[in-house]
């Protein structure tokens, strides 16, 4: 289960609607890093088969079945930090993340 | 901890490689920085949520400065030493500065560049931009969580090398890494996404708050060429406020205002101004230091009748650019709008009048600019998004020419030419019965081979033997989008062939590029003295040629006075030859000239009777 805040799902929503296309919110994981794995958030244009799909808010979030297990619960927010802004994840998974919350080890 | 961006599907980057990148609007009045995010262009705010940054540098005795709006609250204590539109000097000399002596500035005059004065000591425009530039990129780096990559910058479609130089050198000093300088008529177009839409002619409208602009633009195959530009330097939305400023002291009845109260004015006025964007009627109520009352309504009737000279005085450089790249109005597909001072009603009617079409105007034509070229710079730092075929605006550093008899180049594709692009000249042999020409490829400014760089050599072989002069030899240059050069020389008679690829930037730094720039500047009244010198050798050379053959040819048609002559002549043209006095050939030049003159009629007439003895005059027609 994936879920996203008021906020991260208004943000998702607006920035669908200026981009003019695309279905959701990729959200998943690969291998790499200085923790060993990092996030991914793409916009989804066309979903695959195997995708699991959440929906949160009116915005559906996609997560490919490999990258579930290490992702489950996770609540993304969308958060600003002095002039920056951006999403982050509340991951109930994890045991250690790299300082630049990119990247963290489950 | 860093926030995450949504990528476009298959462009998530690894962590720790976005590849940050902002486009920059250097502006005289205002400058901005805008960024994409989520695969959106937006304008960064300051901490008070500010998009703009008033382009206002302030020094004071510690050395210790000030930026923007901070710095334009200092304008009317310290004027000295608040320098504004900054952006007017660069790349200038004291000469080239228009109304020098109504400015606060102490100006030294230095060699090239003009430089201020200022309590912190002597600045250079391009470091007075540099800090512009530097509180930009510190606001970008805090917003974005990390070092920038690159930046584009724009700058007006008028600027010349030096001034280009001049904004590149700003972004180096304020350590910015420039991906291109972009036209600025170009960046707004970017942003409404002319580039993807139909080919065809764009007209840009910048209204800036102290400059007009106007630009002719013409889209193909997703590149934009400027055509035509033009404007006034000193019409902006400040003359604006200006008359409503006096509107206002007329309609009152005031007195001579002090310094204090006129400021205050000012102020009101432009706030009357913007007011009547969304309103019928500005009320303007103001309490002098004086004590007066000031209460009166400004009408938008009375607003527009007030600035219809302003608003007319933006057109006629319109229709002279639209005049310049040789355009009716119909031709033109789009007008886009840019400026703050293009919001007013009266400008928006007036353009949309003109052009006989509504112009657009949905983006904010304060950021316009700056979104295009932040867009810009996304796809620059290699931030592609999939299905984006985007052809990058590009052009050519550095002229490309040939050389030519007496190791002089001839440019054949000018330096900023942009790219793709091809261009032909026709070029013949030197000598009779010429069957090979060897072509020099070139780059460089210089007028002299030698001083600039060759690409390549090839030769076209298979001439069919012709007096000089007479064969045809179309060369074409062709510069592809990657900036791959070919060059193919052709014989027309016969349709020989020749050809060879050359990558033209391959081994040419920036800073060599800049290096042959400068060189071209400094040594262009010397080169232009070889030039004339070469070409004068040239001449002399084919002329001896001529006379040699004409010589061999026909000596029964001189008598031994004239021969002798003609061969003392010969002596001294051959004698001057060598060494670089240029009036001396011309003067030897034109004495064999001179002397070979009926000396040439004789042996035409003589060609003609033997060709015309024996034959009918029916033959001969």
């Amino acid at each position: 289960m994936i879920t996203l805040t008021e906020k991260a799902a208004q943000h998702v929503r607006n920035f669908l609607t200026k981009r003019g296309k695309g279905i959701g919110l990729r959200f998943a994981v690969r291998t790499s890093g200085c923790s060993g794995m990092a996030y991914k958030l793409e916009f989804v244009d066309e979903a695959n088969p195997e995708d699991l799909v959440f929906e949160s808010h009116g915005v559906k979030v996609l997560v490919d079945p490999k990258s579930m297990p290490y992702i489950d619960g996770t609540e993304l927010d969308f958060a600003r930090e002095g002039l920056n802004e951006g999403f982050r994840f509340n991951n109930p998974n994890i045991k250690d993340q790299c300082g630049c919350g990119e990247s963290f080890t489950v | 901890m860093a926030l995450l961006q949504i990528s476009e599907p298959g462009e998530a980057t690894a962590p720790h490689q976005h590849r940050l990148a902002v486009g920059i609007d250097l502006g005289t009045t205002n400058s901005l920085v805008a960024t994409v995010r989520s695969g959106m262009p937006l304008v960064l705010s300051d901490e008070l949520g500010r998009p703009l940054l008033p382009s206002v540098v302030h020094y004071a005795a510690q050395g210790v400065q000030s930026v923007g709006y901070e710095a334009q609250a200092q304008q009317a204590l310290d004027p000295k030493n608040t320098i504004l539109s900054i952006k007017r000097f660069m790349g200038r000399g004291v000469k080239d500065i228009a109304h020098i002596e109504g400015m606060p500035y102490d100006f030294v005059d230095a060699e090239g560049m003009v430089r201020l004065r200022t309590a912190a000591g002597v600045k250079t425009p391009v470091e007075i931009s540099a800090e512009i530039l530097r509180v930009l990129c510190e606001r970008a780096e805090a917003s974005l969580g990390g070092m920038l990559t690159g930046a584009v910058i724009t700058v007006p479609a008028y600027f010349d090398d030096a001034q280009r130089q001049a904004t590149k050198d700003a972004a180096r000093l304020a350590g910015l890494n420039v991906l291109r300088l972009l036209n600025e008529p170009t960046a707004a177009a970017i942003a409404y996404g002319l580039d993807n839409s139909a080919e065809g002619i764009y007209a840009v409208y910048d209204l800036g708050g102290g400059t007009f602009d106007i630009s002719i633009l013409r889209l193909s195959k997703g590149i934009f060429e400027v055509l035509a530009t033009g404007g006034d330097t000193s019409l902006g939305g400040d003359d604006f406020d200006q008359r409503v400023f006096c509107w206002i002291i007329e309609e009152a009845k005031l007195a001579p205002l002090s310094h204090s109260d006129a400021r205050l004015l000012q102020m009101r006025a432009r706030e009357a101004k913007e007011y009547l964007t969304y309103h019928g009627e500005a009320p303007i109520t103001v309490k002098l230091g004086s004590g007066e009352y000031v209460d009166v309504r400004l009408t938008s009737e009375v607003f527009t009748e007030i600035t219809h000279n302003l608003v007319h005085k933006t057109l006629s450089p319109t229709r002279k650019a639209l005049r310049d790249a040789g355009l009716s109005i119909e031709e033109v597909k789009g007008v886009v709008m840019v400026g703050g001072a293009t919001r007013m009603p009266q400008i928006q009617h007036a353009v949309g009048e003109f052009f006989k079409q509504e112009p657009l105007n949905n983006l904010d034509p304060d950021k316009v600019v700056a979104l295009g070229a932040a867009t810009q710079a996304n796809l620059l730092a290699g931030n592609r998004a999939t299905g984006d075929d985007w052809l990058l605006l590009d052009v050519i550093p550095l002229s490309l020419g040939l050389e030519m008899m007496g190791g002089l180049s001839e440019k054949i594709i000018p330096r900023n030419s942009t790219i793709p692009i091809a261009r032909a000249q026709e070029f013949t042999t030197f000598k009779d019965g010429q069957t090979a020409m060897a072509i020099h490829v070139v780059q460089g400014e210089r007028e002299l081979v030698s001083d600039c760089r060759s690409l390549a050599r090839f030769e076209l072989r298979g001439i069919p033997p012709m007096a000089a002069g007479a064969a045809r030899i179309r060369v074409t240059f062709q510069v592809d989008a990657d900036g791959l050069l070919s060059v193919t020389a052709r014989e027309q008679v016969t349709g020989h062939e020749a050809r060879i690829e050359v990558k033209p930037s391959y081994g040419l730094s920036d800073d060599e590029i800049t290096g042959m720039l400068k060189d071209g500047f400094v040594h262009a009244s010397q080169d232009a003295f070889r030039r004339a010198l070469r070409e004068a050798q040239v001449e002399a050379q084919r002329l001896l040629e001529a006379t040699h053959t004409a010589l061999s040819e026909d000596p029964q048609l001189l008598s031994t006075l004239e021969r002798a002559h003609i061969d003392s002549c010969v002596g001294k043209l051959q004698a001057v030859l060598v060494g670089d006095d240029r009036r001396a050939i011309d003067a030897a030049l034109s004495a064999l000239n001179q002397a070979t003159v009926e000396f040439a009629s004789r042996r035409m007439n003589h060609s003609v009777q033997r060709a015309l003895s024996g034959k009918t005059i029916a033959e001969i027609s």
